[in-house]
Protein backbone atom coordinates (compact mmCIF):
# COMPACT_ATOMS: atom_id res chain seq x y z
CA UNK A 1 0.00 0.00 0.00
CA UNK A 2 2.91 2.56 0.80
CA UNK A 3 5.55 1.81 -1.64
CA UNK A 4 6.66 4.67 -3.46
CA UNK A 5 5.60 5.28 -7.03
CA UNK A 6 7.82 4.62 -10.10
CA UNK A 7 10.03 8.66 -10.82
CA UNK A 8 8.74 8.01 -14.70
CA UNK A 9 5.29 8.72 -13.14
CA UNK A 10 3.81 11.54 -16.00
CA UNK A 11 2.74 13.78 -13.01
CA UNK A 12 6.76 13.85 -12.25
CA UNK A 13 7.65 13.82 -15.83
CA UNK A 14 5.25 17.12 -16.46
CA UNK A 15 7.02 18.59 -13.30
CA UNK A 16 10.55 18.08 -14.75
CA UNK A 17 9.80 19.82 -18.28
CA UNK A 18 7.95 22.24 -16.88
CA UNK A 19 10.57 23.11 -14.29
CA UNK A 20 13.09 23.00 -17.33
CA UNK A 21 11.06 25.51 -19.46
CA UNK A 22 10.76 27.84 -16.54
CA UNK A 23 14.57 28.17 -15.78
CA UNK A 24 15.23 28.63 -19.55
CA UNK A 25 12.70 31.64 -19.60
CA UNK A 26 14.08 33.18 -16.36
CA UNK A 27 17.47 32.73 -17.72
CA UNK A 28 17.20 34.56 -20.65
CA UNK A 29 14.95 37.07 -19.21
CA UNK A 30 17.56 37.64 -17.25
CA UNK A 31 20.53 38.14 -19.85
CA UNK A 32 17.58 41.03 -21.55
CA UNK A 33 17.10 42.33 -18.05
CA UNK A 34 21.05 42.39 -17.31
CA UNK A 35 21.54 44.18 -20.73
CA UNK A 36 19.16 46.97 -19.94
CA UNK A 37 19.38 47.91 -16.15
CA UNK A 38 21.60 50.04 -14.39
CA UNK A 39 24.30 48.29 -12.26
CA UNK A 40 22.77 47.82 -8.75
CA UNK A 41 20.03 46.53 -9.58
CA UNK A 42 21.80 43.81 -12.25
CA UNK A 43 23.52 42.59 -8.81
CA UNK A 44 20.44 42.05 -6.89
CA UNK A 45 19.63 39.76 -9.78
CA UNK A 46 22.95 37.79 -10.11
CA UNK A 47 22.41 37.31 -6.34
CA UNK A 48 18.74 36.19 -7.12
CA UNK A 49 17.09 38.52 -4.75
CA UNK A 50 14.55 39.41 -6.80
CA UNK A 51 13.74 35.78 -6.66
CA UNK A 52 14.16 35.50 -3.21
CA UNK A 53 11.63 38.58 -2.66
CA UNK A 54 9.58 37.24 -5.24
CA UNK A 55 9.15 34.30 -3.36
CA UNK A 56 8.37 35.43 0.15
CA UNK A 57 5.88 37.46 -1.38
CA UNK A 58 4.55 34.62 -3.07
CA UNK A 59 4.37 31.90 -0.35
CA UNK A 60 2.76 31.71 2.75
CA UNK A 61 3.68 29.75 5.87
CA UNK A 62 2.22 26.33 6.67
CA UNK A 63 2.55 24.65 9.62
CA UNK A 64 1.15 20.73 9.52
CA UNK A 65 1.58 17.62 10.81
CA UNK A 66 1.71 14.51 8.62
CA UNK A 67 1.40 10.91 9.61
CA UNK A 68 2.70 12.00 13.44
CA UNK A 69 5.39 14.28 11.91
CA UNK A 70 5.15 17.81 12.07
CA UNK A 71 6.46 20.42 8.88
CA UNK A 72 6.97 23.56 8.45
CA UNK A 73 7.03 25.11 5.40
CA UNK A 74 6.54 27.68 3.07
CA UNK A 75 4.05 26.90 0.16
CA UNK A 76 1.94 28.70 -2.45
CA UNK A 77 -1.70 29.53 -1.90
CA UNK A 78 -2.70 28.16 -5.12
CA UNK A 79 -1.35 24.70 -4.11
CA UNK A 80 -3.67 21.82 -3.07
CA UNK A 81 -2.94 19.63 -0.17
CA UNK A 82 -3.07 16.77 -2.57
CA UNK A 83 0.08 18.45 -5.00
CA UNK A 84 1.64 19.50 -1.49
CA UNK A 85 1.64 15.83 0.01
CA UNK A 86 2.80 14.28 -3.44
CA UNK A 87 5.53 16.53 -4.39
CA UNK A 88 6.85 18.44 -1.66
CA UNK A 89 6.63 15.78 1.23
CA UNK A 90 7.12 12.13 -1.55
CA UNK A 91 4.56 11.23 0.14
CA UNK A 92 2.76 9.17 -3.28
CA UNK A 93 0.50 7.04 -1.71
CA UNK A 94 -2.27 9.53 -2.19
CA UNK A 95 -3.08 8.94 -5.50
CA UNK A 96 -4.59 11.67 -8.38
CA UNK A 97 -6.89 11.03 -10.41
CA UNK A 98 -9.60 13.37 -11.47
CA UNK A 99 -8.02 16.29 -9.86
CA UNK A 100 -11.67 17.73 -9.97
CA UNK A 101 -13.64 16.06 -6.73
CA UNK A 102 -15.52 13.28 -8.56
CA UNK A 103 -13.26 10.27 -7.93
CA UNK A 104 -12.55 10.09 -4.55
CA UNK A 105 -8.44 8.85 -5.13
CA UNK A 106 -7.42 11.46 -3.10
CA UNK A 107 -9.15 11.45 0.02
CA UNK A 108 -6.73 11.90 3.43
CA UNK A 109 -8.11 12.71 6.52
CA UNK A 110 -7.54 16.52 8.07
CA UNK A 111 -8.00 16.46 12.12
CA UNK A 112 -9.86 12.55 11.78
CA UNK A 113 -12.41 13.34 8.81
CA UNK A 114 -11.92 12.03 5.46
CA UNK A 115 -11.68 15.20 3.00
CA UNK A 116 -10.94 15.10 -0.64
CA UNK A 117 -7.09 16.58 -0.95
CA UNK A 118 -7.54 18.02 -4.73
CA UNK A 119 -10.09 20.65 -4.01
CA UNK A 120 -7.98 21.10 -0.24
CA UNK A 121 -5.38 24.55 -0.64
CA UNK A 122 -2.54 23.50 1.55
CA UNK A 123 -2.95 26.63 3.08
CA UNK A 124 -6.10 26.37 4.72
CA UNK A 125 -5.03 23.41 6.50
CA UNK A 126 -2.56 25.02 8.44
CA UNK A 127 -2.09 23.47 11.86
CA UNK A 128 -4.50 20.52 11.64
CA UNK A 129 -3.21 16.88 11.29
CA UNK A 130 -3.40 15.09 8.39
CA UNK A 131 -3.28 11.05 8.10
CA UNK A 132 -2.34 9.55 4.60
CA UNK A 133 -2.57 5.90 3.17
CA UNK A 134 1.44 5.76 4.32
CA UNK A 135 0.13 6.59 8.13
CA UNK A 136 -2.58 3.94 8.76
CA UNK A 137 -0.20 0.48 9.43
CA UNK A 138 2.07 0.39 12.72
CA UNK A 139 5.61 -0.17 11.57
CA UNK A 140 5.24 -3.60 9.05
CA UNK A 141 1.61 -4.34 11.08
CA UNK A 142 -0.56 -3.28 8.45
CA UNK A 143 -4.02 -1.47 9.56
CA UNK A 144 -6.79 -3.88 9.92
CA UNK A 145 -8.74 -2.46 6.82
CA UNK A 146 -5.48 -2.97 4.81
CA UNK A 147 -5.19 -6.34 5.50
CA UNK A 148 -9.28 -6.87 4.55
CA UNK A 149 -8.79 -5.35 1.72
CA UNK A 150 -5.62 -7.87 0.60
CA UNK A 151 -8.06 -11.07 2.09
CA UNK A 152 -11.19 -9.86 -0.13
CA UNK A 153 -9.49 -9.01 -2.62
CA UNK A 154 -10.80 -5.35 -2.32
CA UNK A 155 -9.25 -4.06 -5.93
CA UNK A 156 -7.66 -4.83 -9.27
CA UNK A 157 -5.23 -2.25 -10.35
CA UNK A 158 -4.99 -0.61 -7.11
CA UNK A 159 -5.30 2.75 -8.13
CA UNK A 160 -8.19 3.50 -6.61
CA UNK A 161 -7.03 1.68 -3.27
CA UNK A 162 -5.77 3.96 -0.53
CA UNK A 163 -8.65 6.56 -1.15
CA UNK A 164 -10.50 3.53 -0.62
CA UNK A 165 -9.33 2.62 2.51
CA UNK A 166 -8.88 6.06 3.75
CA UNK A 167 -12.30 6.18 3.12
CA UNK A 168 -13.73 2.61 4.22
CA UNK A 169 -11.64 3.66 7.73
CA UNK A 170 -13.70 6.45 7.97
CA UNK A 171 -17.10 5.08 6.85
CA UNK A 172 -16.91 2.42 10.05
CA UNK A 173 -15.65 5.04 12.55
CA UNK A 174 -18.73 7.28 11.67
CA UNK A 175 -20.89 4.06 12.56
CA UNK A 176 -21.83 4.45 8.94
CA UNK A 177 -20.86 0.81 8.11
CA UNK A 178 -24.20 -1.40 9.55
CA UNK A 179 -25.48 -2.56 6.31
CA UNK A 180 -24.34 -3.64 2.80
CA UNK A 181 -27.06 -0.77 1.34
CA UNK A 182 -25.32 1.96 3.98
CA UNK A 183 -21.79 0.99 2.95
CA UNK A 184 -22.79 1.63 -0.69
CA UNK A 185 -24.00 4.85 0.01
CA UNK A 186 -21.54 5.88 2.19
CA UNK A 187 -18.65 4.85 -0.07
CA UNK A 188 -20.27 6.26 -3.34
CA UNK A 189 -17.62 9.17 -2.99
CA UNK A 190 -14.99 6.64 -4.51
CA UNK A 191 -15.25 5.56 -7.82
CA UNK A 192 -13.38 1.81 -8.42
CA UNK A 193 -12.97 1.45 -12.47
CA UNK A 194 -12.00 -2.01 -11.84
CA UNK A 195 -15.34 -2.71 -10.35
CA UNK A 196 -13.83 -4.03 -7.15
CA UNK A 197 -17.37 -3.09 -5.30
CA UNK A 198 -18.31 -6.10 -3.92
CA UNK A 199 -14.90 -6.98 -2.43
CA UNK A 200 -14.84 -3.95 -0.82
CA UNK A 201 -18.13 -4.11 0.49
CA UNK A 202 -17.08 -7.59 2.12
CA UNK A 203 -13.54 -6.11 3.53
CA UNK A 204 -15.57 -3.36 5.30
CA UNK A 205 -18.24 -5.56 6.91
CA UNK A 206 -15.33 -8.32 7.59
CA UNK A 207 -13.14 -5.33 9.58
CA UNK A 208 -16.98 -4.02 10.91
CA UNK A 209 -17.87 -7.65 12.21
CA UNK A 210 -14.47 -8.66 13.61
CA UNK A 211 -15.06 -5.71 15.99
CA UNK A 212 -11.58 -4.44 15.76
CA UNK A 213 -10.28 -0.84 16.52
CA UNK A 214 -9.65 1.40 13.40
CA UNK B 1 -4.25 27.30 -11.58
CA UNK B 2 -3.19 31.45 -11.50
CA UNK B 3 -1.43 32.31 -8.62
CA UNK B 4 -3.28 34.58 -6.67
CA UNK B 5 -3.07 36.52 -2.76
CA UNK B 6 -4.62 34.49 0.40
CA UNK B 7 -5.61 35.92 3.52
CA UNK B 8 -7.16 34.55 6.75
CA UNK B 9 -9.28 37.55 8.66
CA UNK B 10 -10.48 36.78 11.83
CA UNK B 11 -13.37 38.93 12.10
CA UNK B 12 -16.66 39.73 10.31
CA UNK B 13 -15.06 43.21 9.86
CA UNK B 14 -12.10 42.88 8.37
CA UNK B 15 -13.93 39.78 5.99
CA UNK B 16 -16.06 42.74 4.59
CA UNK B 17 -13.18 45.14 4.46
CA UNK B 18 -11.54 42.67 2.29
CA UNK B 19 -14.16 41.39 0.19
CA UNK B 20 -15.09 45.09 -1.28
CA UNK B 21 -12.54 45.01 -3.75
CA UNK B 22 -12.10 44.10 -7.56
CA UNK B 23 -11.37 39.93 -8.33
CA UNK B 24 -11.74 38.62 -4.85
CA UNK B 25 -13.89 35.94 -3.61
CA UNK B 26 -14.31 34.62 -0.31
CA UNK B 27 -13.60 30.47 0.07
CA UNK B 28 -14.93 28.50 2.98
CA UNK B 29 -15.13 24.74 1.68
CA UNK B 30 -13.84 25.57 -1.72
CA UNK B 31 -15.37 21.96 -3.08
CA UNK B 32 -16.43 24.41 -6.30
CA UNK B 33 -14.06 27.33 -6.31
CA UNK B 34 -11.03 25.30 -6.35
CA UNK B 35 -12.83 23.25 -9.10
CA UNK B 36 -13.61 26.45 -11.00
CA UNK B 37 -10.13 28.02 -10.34
CA UNK B 38 -8.50 25.11 -11.95
CA UNK B 39 -10.57 24.74 -14.67
CA UNK B 40 -10.21 28.77 -15.31
CA UNK B 41 -13.72 29.19 -15.21
CA UNK B 42 -13.14 32.08 -12.33
CA UNK B 43 -10.03 33.12 -11.82
CA UNK B 44 -9.68 35.64 -8.49
CA UNK B 45 -6.47 37.53 -7.65
CA UNK B 46 -7.29 37.31 -3.91
CA UNK B 47 -8.85 34.59 -1.91
CA UNK B 48 -10.32 35.46 1.56
CA UNK B 49 -10.94 32.23 4.10
CA UNK B 50 -13.55 32.97 6.50
CA UNK B 51 -12.50 29.51 8.10
CA UNK B 52 -11.48 31.53 11.62
CA UNK B 53 -14.56 33.15 11.92
CA UNK B 54 -16.98 31.80 14.54
CA UNK B 55 -20.03 30.70 12.35
CA UNK B 56 -19.94 27.05 12.74
CA UNK B 57 -22.97 26.71 15.65
CA UNK B 58 -26.30 24.91 15.34
CA UNK B 59 -28.94 26.23 17.71
CA UNK B 60 -32.39 26.30 19.03
CA UNK B 61 -33.69 29.57 18.97
CA UNK B 62 -37.31 30.89 20.61
CA UNK B 63 -39.10 30.31 16.93
CA UNK B 64 -36.68 28.15 14.76
CA UNK B 65 -33.69 27.01 14.36
CA UNK B 66 -30.35 29.08 13.65
CA UNK B 67 -27.71 27.66 11.19
CA UNK B 68 -24.59 29.27 11.42
CA UNK B 69 -22.90 30.09 7.43
CA UNK B 70 -20.00 27.74 8.17
CA UNK B 71 -21.57 24.65 9.53
CA UNK B 72 -19.94 21.94 7.63
CA UNK B 73 -23.15 19.78 5.45
CA UNK B 74 -21.79 16.42 7.18
CA UNK B 75 -22.33 17.92 10.66
CA UNK B 76 -25.71 19.79 9.62
CA UNK B 77 -27.15 16.79 8.30
CA UNK B 78 -26.15 15.01 11.74
CA UNK B 79 -27.22 17.20 14.10
CA UNK B 80 -29.38 15.54 16.34
CA UNK B 81 -31.38 19.18 16.75
CA UNK B 82 -31.53 18.84 12.76
CA UNK B 83 -32.77 15.65 12.51
CA UNK B 84 -35.54 16.53 15.48
CA UNK B 85 -36.91 19.05 14.15
CA UNK B 86 -36.37 19.46 10.54
CA UNK B 87 -35.40 15.76 9.15
CA UNK B 88 -36.03 17.16 5.86
CA UNK B 89 -33.44 19.30 5.49
CA UNK B 90 -30.94 16.10 6.55
CA UNK B 91 -32.23 13.96 3.92
CA UNK B 92 -31.44 16.88 1.57
CA UNK B 93 -27.90 16.92 2.82
CA UNK B 94 -27.60 13.15 2.61
CA UNK B 95 -28.48 12.87 -1.33
CA UNK B 96 -25.94 15.27 -2.10
CA UNK B 97 -22.45 15.02 -3.20
CA UNK B 98 -19.98 12.35 -1.16
CA UNK B 99 -19.24 11.90 2.54
CA UNK B 100 -15.75 13.06 1.98
CA UNK B 101 -17.35 16.71 0.28
CA UNK B 102 -19.94 17.18 2.51
CA UNK B 103 -17.00 17.01 5.05
CA UNK B 104 -15.91 20.18 3.38
CA UNK B 105 -18.71 22.12 1.93
CA UNK B 106 -20.24 24.83 4.22
CA UNK B 107 -23.93 25.76 4.52
CA UNK B 108 -22.59 29.59 2.79
CA UNK B 109 -20.56 27.42 0.52
CA UNK B 110 -23.88 25.19 -0.80
CA UNK B 111 -25.99 28.13 -1.10
CA UNK B 112 -23.46 30.11 -3.47
CA UNK B 113 -22.12 26.91 -5.71
CA UNK B 114 -22.64 27.37 -9.29
CA UNK B 115 -24.23 25.44 -12.02
CA UNK B 116 -22.86 21.75 -13.13
CA UNK B 117 -24.05 23.04 -16.68
CA UNK B 118 -21.46 21.67 -18.81
CA UNK B 119 -21.36 24.62 -20.82
CA UNK B 120 -20.82 26.51 -18.17
CA UNK B 121 -18.02 24.61 -17.29
CA UNK B 122 -16.12 24.66 -20.63
CA UNK B 123 -13.75 27.49 -21.71
CA UNK B 124 -14.39 26.73 -26.20
CA UNK B 125 -18.74 27.18 -25.73
CA UNK B 126 -20.58 29.99 -25.26
CA UNK B 127 -22.33 30.64 -21.86
CA UNK B 128 -23.95 33.66 -20.65
CA UNK B 129 -23.34 32.78 -17.38
CA UNK B 130 -19.62 32.15 -17.61
CA UNK B 131 -19.09 35.22 -20.12
CA UNK B 132 -21.98 37.29 -20.75
CA UNK B 133 -23.20 38.44 -24.37
CA UNK B 134 -21.59 34.96 -26.09
CA UNK B 135 -24.84 33.16 -26.47
CA UNK B 136 -25.87 29.79 -24.70
CA UNK B 137 -24.62 26.47 -25.28
CA UNK B 138 -26.75 24.45 -24.21
CA UNK B 139 -29.83 25.57 -25.46
CA UNK B 140 -29.14 24.04 -28.73
CA UNK B 141 -26.91 21.89 -27.03
CA UNK B 142 -27.23 18.98 -25.16
CA UNK B 143 -29.43 19.94 -22.46
CA UNK B 144 -30.54 16.71 -20.51
CA UNK B 145 -29.77 18.19 -17.51
CA UNK B 146 -31.50 21.32 -17.98
CA UNK B 147 -33.97 23.82 -16.76
CA UNK B 148 -37.93 23.41 -17.60
CA UNK B 149 -39.34 26.04 -15.19
CA UNK B 150 -38.25 29.68 -15.09
CA UNK B 151 -35.53 29.50 -18.24
CA UNK B 152 -34.81 32.62 -20.55
CA UNK B 153 -33.25 32.92 -23.66
CA UNK B 154 -29.92 33.61 -22.21
CA UNK B 155 -29.90 30.58 -20.06
CA UNK B 156 -31.26 26.99 -19.66
CA UNK B 157 -29.13 26.35 -16.01
CA UNK B 158 -30.49 24.49 -13.20
CA UNK B 159 -29.39 24.98 -9.42
CA UNK B 160 -27.17 22.09 -8.38
CA UNK B 161 -28.10 21.91 -4.73
CA UNK B 162 -30.15 19.31 -2.70
CA UNK B 163 -29.65 21.69 0.62
CA UNK B 164 -30.94 24.31 -0.88
CA UNK B 165 -34.15 22.59 -2.27
CA UNK B 166 -34.92 21.35 1.53
CA UNK B 167 -33.94 25.06 2.76
CA UNK B 168 -36.82 26.43 0.31
CA UNK B 169 -39.44 23.85 1.12
CA UNK B 170 -38.73 24.58 4.57
CA UNK B 171 -38.93 28.62 4.42
CA UNK B 172 -35.71 29.15 5.77
CA UNK B 173 -34.25 32.86 6.06
CA UNK B 174 -30.93 34.04 5.18
CA UNK B 175 -29.21 36.25 7.73
CA UNK B 176 -27.08 38.51 5.14
CA UNK B 177 -24.30 40.83 6.94
CA UNK B 178 -22.99 43.68 5.15
CA UNK B 179 -21.05 47.13 5.89
CA UNK B 180 -24.38 48.47 7.15
CA UNK B 181 -25.71 46.05 9.08
CA UNK B 182 -27.60 42.57 8.93
CA UNK B 183 -30.38 41.87 6.40
CA UNK B 184 -32.74 39.16 6.24
CA UNK B 185 -34.08 37.91 2.74
CA UNK B 186 -36.81 34.33 2.26
CA UNK B 187 -34.70 31.86 1.42
CA UNK B 188 -36.94 31.33 -1.71
CA UNK B 189 -36.14 34.96 -2.92
CA UNK B 190 -32.69 34.75 -2.67
CA UNK B 191 -31.69 32.70 -5.38
CA UNK B 192 -32.56 34.15 -9.41
CA UNK B 193 -34.26 33.39 -12.65
CA UNK B 194 -31.81 33.93 -15.13
CA UNK B 195 -33.35 36.77 -16.87
CA UNK B 196 -30.75 39.16 -19.65
CA UNK B 197 -28.27 38.72 -16.38
CA UNK B 198 -27.76 34.80 -16.18
CA UNK B 199 -24.63 35.65 -14.69
CA UNK B 200 -26.18 36.57 -11.55
CA UNK B 201 -26.96 33.67 -9.30
CA UNK B 202 -28.68 35.04 -6.61
CA UNK B 203 -29.33 38.91 -4.76
CA UNK B 204 -26.20 38.81 -2.77
CA UNK B 205 -23.95 41.42 -3.29
CA UNK B 206 -20.28 41.68 -3.77
CA UNK B 207 -19.80 43.23 -0.73
CA UNK B 208 -21.89 41.34 1.53
CA UNK B 209 -21.41 37.90 3.87
CA UNK B 210 -23.99 35.04 4.61
CA UNK B 211 -23.44 34.86 8.21
CA UNK B 212 -26.27 32.24 8.71
CA UNK B 213 -29.74 30.68 8.42
CA UNK B 214 -32.85 30.60 10.29
CA UNK B 215 -36.00 27.55 9.84
CA UNK B 216 -39.01 28.89 11.52
CA UNK B 217 -40.34 26.01 13.68
CA UNK B 218 -43.50 23.76 12.02
CA UNK B 219 -45.09 20.90 12.45
CA UNK B 220 -43.38 18.71 9.11
CA UNK B 221 -41.54 16.51 11.38
CA UNK B 222 -43.34 13.36 10.51
CA UNK B 223 -44.20 13.90 7.58
CA UNK B 224 -41.35 15.01 5.58
CA UNK B 225 -39.28 13.25 2.31
CA UNK B 226 -36.59 14.18 0.38
CA UNK B 227 -36.42 12.17 -3.18
CA UNK B 228 -33.95 12.44 -5.64
CA UNK B 229 -33.82 11.02 -9.54
CA UNK B 230 -30.40 10.87 -11.00
CA UNK B 231 -28.44 8.79 -13.13
CA UNK B 232 -26.71 6.41 -10.80
CA UNK B 233 -27.95 5.49 -7.07
CA UNK B 234 -26.07 8.39 -5.28
CA UNK B 235 -22.93 10.92 -5.75
CA UNK B 236 -24.25 12.23 -9.08
CA UNK B 237 -26.37 15.76 -9.60
CA UNK B 238 -30.34 15.41 -9.97
CA UNK B 239 -32.13 14.62 -12.93
CA UNK B 240 -35.07 15.46 -11.11
CA UNK B 241 -35.52 15.82 -7.12
CA UNK B 242 -38.14 17.03 -4.30
CA UNK B 243 -38.85 18.30 -1.37
CA UNK B 244 -42.08 17.48 0.51
CA UNK B 245 -43.26 18.16 3.94
CA UNK B 246 -46.78 17.50 4.64
CA UNK B 247 -49.02 18.45 7.92
CA UNK B 248 -51.67 15.87 8.52
CA UNK B 249 -54.67 15.86 10.80
CA UNK B 250 -56.54 12.52 11.07
CA UNK B 251 -55.61 11.88 7.30
CA UNK B 252 -56.64 15.16 6.09
CA UNK B 253 -53.81 17.83 4.92
CA UNK B 254 -53.45 20.67 7.04
CA UNK B 255 -50.27 22.21 5.33
CA UNK B 256 -48.17 21.36 2.22
CA UNK B 257 -44.81 23.05 1.34
CA UNK B 258 -42.98 21.57 -1.81
CA UNK B 259 -40.13 22.11 -3.57
CA UNK B 260 -38.25 20.50 -6.79
CA UNK B 261 -34.22 20.53 -7.94
CA UNK B 262 -32.97 20.20 -11.26
CA UNK B 263 -35.83 21.93 -12.66
CA UNK B 264 -34.83 25.78 -12.36
CA UNK B 265 -32.36 28.14 -12.56
CA UNK B 266 -33.37 28.11 -8.62
CA UNK B 267 -34.93 25.75 -6.30
CA UNK B 268 -38.41 25.68 -7.57
CA UNK B 269 -41.02 26.11 -5.12
CA UNK B 270 -44.70 24.58 -6.06
CA UNK B 271 -47.00 27.42 -3.73
CA UNK B 272 -50.29 26.42 -6.20
CA UNK B 273 -49.75 22.87 -5.69
CA UNK B 274 -49.31 23.04 -2.61
CA UNK B 275 -52.55 24.93 -2.12
CA UNK B 276 -54.30 22.34 -4.30
CA UNK B 277 -53.16 19.74 -1.19
CA UNK B 278 -54.79 21.66 1.35
CA UNK B 279 -57.74 20.16 2.72
CA UNK B 280 -57.26 17.20 0.58
CA UNK B 281 -57.34 13.46 1.89
CA UNK B 282 -54.36 12.14 1.79
CA UNK B 283 -54.76 9.79 -1.36
CA UNK B 284 -51.99 9.00 -4.85
CA UNK B 285 -55.21 10.76 -6.12
CA UNK B 286 -54.86 14.17 -4.23
CA UNK B 287 -50.89 13.98 -4.76
CA UNK B 288 -51.63 13.13 -8.72
CA UNK B 289 -53.83 16.57 -9.14
CA UNK B 290 -51.37 18.59 -7.41
CA UNK B 291 -48.34 16.77 -8.96
CA UNK B 292 -50.08 17.84 -12.68
CA UNK B 293 -50.93 21.28 -11.25
CA UNK B 294 -47.43 21.76 -10.36
CA UNK B 295 -45.96 20.76 -13.81
CA UNK B 296 -48.41 23.63 -15.97
CA UNK B 297 -46.25 26.30 -17.45
CA UNK B 298 -43.23 23.75 -17.49
CA UNK B 299 -40.97 23.73 -21.09
CA UNK B 300 -38.80 20.77 -22.13
CA UNK B 301 -35.86 21.42 -24.70
CA UNK B 302 -34.70 18.61 -27.29
CA UNK B 303 -33.36 15.90 -24.94
CA UNK B 304 -35.13 17.16 -21.29
CA UNK B 305 -38.60 15.92 -22.50
CA UNK B 306 -38.70 13.27 -19.92
CA UNK B 307 -38.70 15.99 -16.88
CA UNK B 308 -42.21 17.10 -18.18
CA UNK B 309 -42.91 13.06 -17.12
CA UNK B 310 -40.65 12.51 -14.65
CA UNK B 311 -40.98 15.39 -12.18
CA UNK B 312 -44.50 14.78 -11.42
CA UNK B 313 -44.44 11.36 -11.10
CA UNK B 314 -41.43 11.92 -8.54
CA UNK B 315 -44.14 14.75 -6.70
CA UNK B 316 -46.76 11.83 -6.38
CA UNK B 317 -43.76 9.16 -5.19
CA UNK B 318 -42.34 11.84 -1.99
CA UNK B 319 -45.53 12.66 -0.97
CA UNK B 320 -46.33 9.56 -0.92
CA UNK B 321 -43.20 8.80 1.20
CA UNK B 322 -44.17 12.14 3.24
CA UNK B 323 -47.47 11.03 4.09
CA UNK B 324 -46.87 7.51 4.76
CA UNK B 325 -48.37 5.82 1.92
CA UNK B 326 -45.19 3.70 1.32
Amino acid sequence: MASKNSPNEPENEGTILDATRRDFLKQSTLLTAIALTPAPLVRAAENGWDEKIAEAYEKVPLNIEVNGVKHQMAVEPRVTLLDLLREQLDLTGTKKGCDYGQCGACTVHVDGHRVISCLTLGVMVNGKKITTIEGLANGDKLHPMQEAFLNHDGFQCGYCTPGQIMSAVACIREGHANSETEIREYMSGNICRCGAYPNIVNAIQDVKNGGQTV
Amino acid sequence: MKQFQYVRPLTQQNVLDAINKPGTKIIAGGTNLVDLMKRGVTAPDKLVDINHLPLKGITATKTGLHIGALALNSVVSENNLVIEKQPLLSMALKAGASPQLRNMATVGGNMLQRTRCTYFYDLTMPCNKRNPGSGCGAMEGYNRMHAIFGASPQCIAVHPSDMCVGLAALDAVVIIAGRKGERRIPFTEFHRLPGDHPEMDNHLAKDELIVGIEIPDNNFAKNSYYLKVRDRQSYAFALVSVAAALDIDNGTIRKAHLAMGGVAHKPWRLFDAEKALVGKPVSVDSFNQAAQIAITGAKAYEYNAFKLKLAPATITEALKHASGLV
